[in-house]
């Protein structure tokens, strides 16, 4: 089964990681423009950061034959240095418009300040402007109430809830997401947010509608496995093969899709220079690359 | 070579290949840029959007045009270009020159903020822009990425890096290929800066890789011989012979 990942910093994981993505069935990921676990203090750093995203990080997922997107925005942490901020959303314009930028995100609140307000709303404004759907980052604390607000902050911008992604849902928030007809994305995350057996069940009442599975693996206590592995959960515990490959592919290419920049030929049929680009030397188009359990039994490093 | 034959192709190739709306979103493109100075924002984006706007099929070129390339520009070859990276490079082209440190500090903020595909078009159009003297450091910076499809973009057939480059960046530019399996043939002027520096420097790296047990690229024979002198020819053809009775 072919599996995306929406949501995933790829910068803070290892090559073994993209190994083993590949080899768990997932062709696409995207990588939201987040903090970096530490507030960043000058503009420089943003931009090299953006940078990266879609240069080196683009191409170091191509050597796995994976293909990598990603989002722009400015963070709700970092939104609370207001003097940066502002500088920050001045240089956004234009890393936004980028080839491979899928949307707006991951943007919205971490403590409901008005900093934090201020930030998110500009940048409503500017997916209005760049046609860009909208990746929400909900908050850890008072969730349910942060997940609302962030819903009603887009509607009061006129964008339509089909164009808005909210992620991190819990059982306590996807109810009213759905209603408001936003998408409902799910980061499978250890100890915090959702487990992947409560995943299973949240598709078993809510069924495959406009929710999305997502690992959000960082640099904290993460799995970048997440998704194939509640993939496979799903279908042993009797989910239909339908609402696994929505949930866990097909809905990410409908809700990212309408950027332009998501297309599932990228993938299936890349275009002759992105071969030339991002495949060359590939080693999985030569199809000589060991499994990485093959190389644990053997013990060798060759 | 001039900026106005360069450019004067590029636009032939464009009137045959592009379409109509994306020739319209172009044309006035470049007459806004004109008209707001360089180095604005629209300027920018429009760098950004050429993909989505104009399409990213091989750019088609017959013998003729290829004999048109070398004689606008000598050694350019268009092979293998895309038709968004062609009208990116005539976009970069269009940004004034007259201020050759103005020009500079436009291409750098166009570099320091370009993805993958938007760096590979930049490092691919070096040989065609102006102030080539000024360009060194830039030609250095693309040959130290880690993106392979950078470092391609400017060492193969791409003639700047054999004009601009010292003796010593030069040899570092033809073992760097090796070590990322880039094929050699491919790189403009190799023959004509052939060394015995350099001749050494493979020498030396075949036999690490022969000691390692790991295969020595195919091309390193070829790259080390025009450049050795009778005793490294000796060396490289008994390595030669070694190798390849282990390796087949």
């Amino acid at each position: 089964m072919k599996l995306i990942d929406p949501h995933v910093h790829m910068s803070a994981r290892t090559t073994d990681d993209y190994e083993a993505m590949r080899d768990a069935g997932v062709v696409a990921v995207i990588e939201p423009a987040f903090w970096v676990g530490q507030p960043r203090t000058t503009l420089g750093s943003f931009q090299d950061y953006y940078a990266s995203l879609i240069g080196w990080e683009r191409f170091r997922a191509a050597q796995f034959g994976i293909r990598h997107y990603c989002t722009m925005g400015l963070n709700s942490k970092e939104a609370n240095n207001e003097a940066l901020a502002a500088e920050v959303l001045e240089i956004l314009p234009l890393f936004a418009s980028k080839d491979g930028v899928v949307a707006i995100g991951e943007i919205g609140y971490d403590d409901q300040t008005p900093a934090e307000d201020k930030v998110f709303r500009k940048q409503l404004e500017l997916a209005k402007e760049l046609k860009l759907p909208v990746m929400i980052h909900t908050p850890h604390r008072d969730k349910k109430r942060g997940t609302a607000r962030s819903m009603d902050v887009c509607i009061e911008h006129g964008l339509k809830p089909s164009s808005v992604i909210v992620d991190h849902n819990n059982e306590e928030t996807v109810k009213e997401c759905l209603d408001r007809g936003f998408w409902a994305a799910f980061t499978i995350y250890p100890k915090t947010k959702m487990g992947n057996e409560r995943m299973v069940e949240v598709v078993r009442t809510y069924g495959k509608e406009r929710i999305i599975v997502d690992s959000s693996a960082d640099w904290g206590v993460s799995d970048p496995l997440a998704v194939p592995k509640t993939a496979r959960l799903m279908l042993e515990r009797g989910i239909p093969k339908d609402q696994v490959e929505a949930t866990c592919y097909g809905n990410a290419i409908l809700a990212y899709g309408p950027s332009g920049q998501f297309n599932e030929s990228d993938w299936l049929t890349p275009a002759s220079i992105d071969q030339r680009m991002l495949f060359e030397g590939n080693s999985v188009l030569r199809g000589q690359q060991p499994k990485i359990e093959d190389r644990v039994t053997k013990g060798l490093i060759s | 070579m001039s900026t106005t034959a360069i450019t004067a192709l590029l636009d032939s190739w464009l009137n045959r290949q592009l379409a109509d709306d994306a020739a319209a979103w172009l044309r006035e493109t470049l007459q806004r840029s004109e008209l707001d100075g360089a180095g604005t924002r629209a300027l920018f984006i429009a760098f950004s959007l050429t993909g989505r706007r104009c399409g990213r099929v091989d750019l088609l070129v017959n013998d003729s045009d290829k004999k048109a390339a070398d004689a606008a520009r000598p050694l350019w070859n268009p092979s293998g270009w895309s038709l968004d990276q062609v009208v990116r490079t005539r976009l970069v082209l269009a940004i004034p020159a007259t201020e050759p440190r103005v020009w500079l500090t436009i291409m750098d903020q166009l570099f320091a903020a370009a993805g993958l595909e938007e760096l590979v078009a930049l490092y691919q159009a070096l040989p065609l822009l102006p102030h080539q003297a000024l360009l060194a450091p830039r030609i250095a910076e693309g040959l130290r990425s880690n993106m392979t499809a950078v470092f391609n973009a400017v060492a193969l057939n791409n003639p700047i890096a054999s004009e601009q480059l010292t003796i010593d960046a030069w040899n570092q530019l033809i073992l760097k290929a090796l070590f990322v399996n880039s094929p050699v043939k491919r790189i403009v002027g190799a023959e004509r800066r052939a060394n015995g520096v350099l001749a050494q420097m493979l020498i030396d790296y075949a036999r690490e890789r022969y000691a390692a047990k790991r295969p020595i690229p195919v091309d390193l024979w070829d790259a080390a011989r025009p450049g050795c002198d009778a005793r490294q020819r000796v060396d490289l053809d008994q390595l030669q012979a070694s190798a390849s009775a282990v390796t087949p």
